[in-house]
């Protein structure tokens, strides 16, 4: 029930995720009534069903893996802290940021972390290495059925071996960072 | 002993007989008469206006005291959480790929690894904030109505203002409830019993006059049951005979709201227990078009009835809810196409409640028909606008889909609602693969648009 909103949820605990995940008080809030209108069983927590009843999600051909992306490794349930550590990564990088502390711990929307969270939409297996099965996996979720299984081999190949350079025909975290020149990436899309 | 008690019991009984006379009296004369000839007092515009210098009073209250706590506030709309552009899938992949990319773009028109950022976006944007499932939960207010129901700021109460609440508790329950139940079994009882006796009637002009009679004075005693407000506009549009008239759909209420201003056939599935009682009387007075649960399924069936019922042209216009469902009245869900197949002219009419007196919407998933009406009944109002569009014909060349949409537009702009082309049907249902197939299919567009996809 969203309007029971800001009242379940307490001044500290907003406090705790505003200095984890940089939100303003207003941007949490608004997101705590997302996560109580998205969870139908009213258990405090979401489950894959939950997400999958956004239409928009749904038909968003990477939505499973996107989903995939909020639930800690082999749990079934995430709640709001998890919810918005996720979210976390998608919040644009403000300018008085730019200039933090560097021995500060690395806020959650950092570059290197928005990439990341872009790479494990990749590497399923997370063994920090995105393979040609790995690859042929999302593209094939991209297009569907509309490209034939050879012309998506050879996409793959070429894609590998414009992004593999140390020859290990596999794209590691670093080669991915310079096959996507993301630097400037991030700004911009995320 | 016995002399002692007898003058007071009297005393007693005549106090209550004079009160139950001079409440039946007020109620005569203010709401039931004025029900049968149509005509109205404005003492609920006066209500209307009171109630409304209450609630921006109350909304002030709150935020002062919300700024001496130094407390944030809960304020849904004026807290947008993503600033959203549309533009197409392909602009966007092009967009990402150019600000990434030092290479020349047509011949970097293939796979790159950054296209991904375009989905992930889109899914966590989705995530954030949809179009869709808020539309199948009650509207959030900007501002207190004094229910308890609609309050996400609860704990910024000063004493004025919960002794304020407490009293509009008092006068909602204690006093309007049961003089809208009252109503509302005069209104239901009498329609039953009239339109039953209209029944024995031979068919004939008379027996039509009469039914319409009856039928707009019980809708009219149910209106004042729910202390509804209503605005028509454009009267001069209402349906004629052998037309559809279509509106959106919010609560079964909406029916009662329009049926108060003008004569329609109801079409609808025959129910069981008090419901098939009303329906079944109703049928007597004037032609209805109800349908047998197993008939429902027969789409031809259906088509030819309602086609045969608009060709007779001394039937009354039917009232259809195309959306098939109920939904929150702030947008315009994906109308049926049913409706829209039989040829006849349509009256579009665009309902919009006023949230701050008493949300109307039915979530049927969360409270059955009998809590809706009472939460109805113990609101403040209801309040709503009625707009009466001019009627729209199928054009040449123009398919159902297309018409039906044509017509959703049209009552979204008037209602200032928003016009989505999502299916209400997703309240309880999973979405069609086929929108899943329609992105992939744009998407491998994108990759070598020389090679001829696999299907097409």
């Amino acid at each position: 029930m969203g309007s029971r909103a800001s009242t379940l949820l307490r001044e500290e605990e907003i406090e705790e995720i505003k200095k984890e995940t940089g939100f303003s008080h207003s941007q949490i809030t608004r997101l705590y009534s997302r996560f109580t209108s998205l969870d139908k069983g009213e258990n405090g927590t979401l489950s894959r069903e939950d997400f999958q009843r956004i239409p928009e999600l749904a038909i968003n051909p990477l939505g499973d893996r996107i989903i995939n992306a909020f639930f800690p490794e082999g749990e079934d349930q995430v709640n709001f802290r998890g919810f918005m550590r996720t979210l976390a990564h998608f919040r644009p990088i403000e300018d008085n940021e730019k200039n933090k502390n560097p021995t500060a711990s690395e806020p959650l929307n950092s570059r290197s972390n928005k990439l990341l969270f872009a790479f494990r939409l990749y590497d399923l297996d997370r063994d920090d290495k995105i393979s040609r099965d790995e690859l042929l996996q999302v593209l094939r979720m991209m297009v569907g059925v509309n490209i034939s299984d050879e012309q998506l081999g050879s996409i793959a190949d070429r894609t590998i071996q414009e992004a593999d350079t140390n020859g290990d025909s596999c794209i590691s975290f670093q080669e991915f960072i310079k096959a996507s020149l993301v630097e400037k990436l991030c700004e911009t899309c995320f | 002993m016995e002399l002692f008690f007898n003058p007071f019991d009297n005393l007693l009984c005549i106090l209550l007989g004079i009160s139950f006379t001079v409440w039946f009296t007020l109620l005569l004369v203010f709401i039931i008469v004025p029900a049968i000839f149509g005509v109205s007092f404005g003492i609920r515009r006066l209500y209307m206006k009171t109630l409304l210098k209450i609630f921006e009073w109350a909304t002030l209250r709150i935020e002062r005291g919300a700024k001496e706590k130094n407390h944030h506030l809960y304020k849904p709309y004026s807290n947008a959480i993503i600033a959203r552009e549309p533009t197409s899938l392909e602009e966007e992949i092009k967009e990402i790929r150019r600000s990434g990319s030092n290479k020349d773009l047509d011949s970097a028109s293939e796979f790159e690894m950054s296209d991904i950022f375009y989905f992930a976006r889109r899914g966590v944007e989705s995530i954030m904030d949809d179009e869709v499932t808020k539309r199948f939960s009650a509207e959030e207010l900007e501002s207190w109505n004094l229910l308890t129901r609609s309050n996400n700021n609860f704990t910024y109460i000063s004493l004025r203002l919960t002794v304020l609440w407490g009293l509009g508790l008092l006068i909602r329950y204690g006093f309007l409830l049961p003089l809208r139940v009252t109503l509302a079994f005069t209104g239901v009882g009498l329609l039953v019993f009239l339109t039953s006796v209209i029944g024995l009637l031979p068919n004939g002009r008379m027996k039509n006059f009469l039914s319409e009679k009856v039928h707009l004075m019980c809708y009219r005693i149910c209106v004042r049951a729910l202390t509804a407000i209503i605005t028509y506009h454009d009267s001069e549009n209402k349906p004629k005979n052998g037309g559809i008239c279509v509106a959106n759909h919010t609560s079964p209420i909406d029916v009662i709201i329009l049926a108060s201003d003008g004569c329609y056939a109801m079409v609808g599935q025959i129910h069981g227990g008090l419901m098939g009682v009303i329906q079944r009387s109703m049928v007597k007075a004037c032609p209805h078009v109800w349908f047998e649960r197993s008939e429902v399924k027969d789409r031809h069936l259906v088509a030819k009835r309602l086609s045969d019922h608009v060709q007779d042209k001394s039937k009354l216009p039917i009232l259809i809810f195309p959306e098939g469902t109920c939904i929150n009245n702030t947008s315009v869900m994906m109308f049926k196409k049913g409706s829209f197949e039989i040829g006849a002219t349509v009256y579009p009419v665009a309902i919009k409640y006023d949230p701050r007196f008493g949300d109307a919407f039915w979530n049927s998933s969360k409270f059955g028909m009998v809590s809706y009406l009472l939460r109805m009944m113990s609101s403040w109002a209801i309040v709503c606008s009625v707009w009466y569009l001019p009627p729209m014909s199928r054009e040449e060349g123009e398919d159902a889909v297309q018409f039906a949409n044509r017509v959703k537009a049209a009552i979204a702009r008037q209602g200032g609602l928003v016009d989505l082309l999502w299916d209400g049907g997703l309240k309880r249902e999973k979405v069609k693969d086929t929108f899943k197939e329609e992105q992939q299919k744009l998407y491998s567009k994108m990759l070598r648009p020389s090679w001829t996809p696999l299907t097409t």
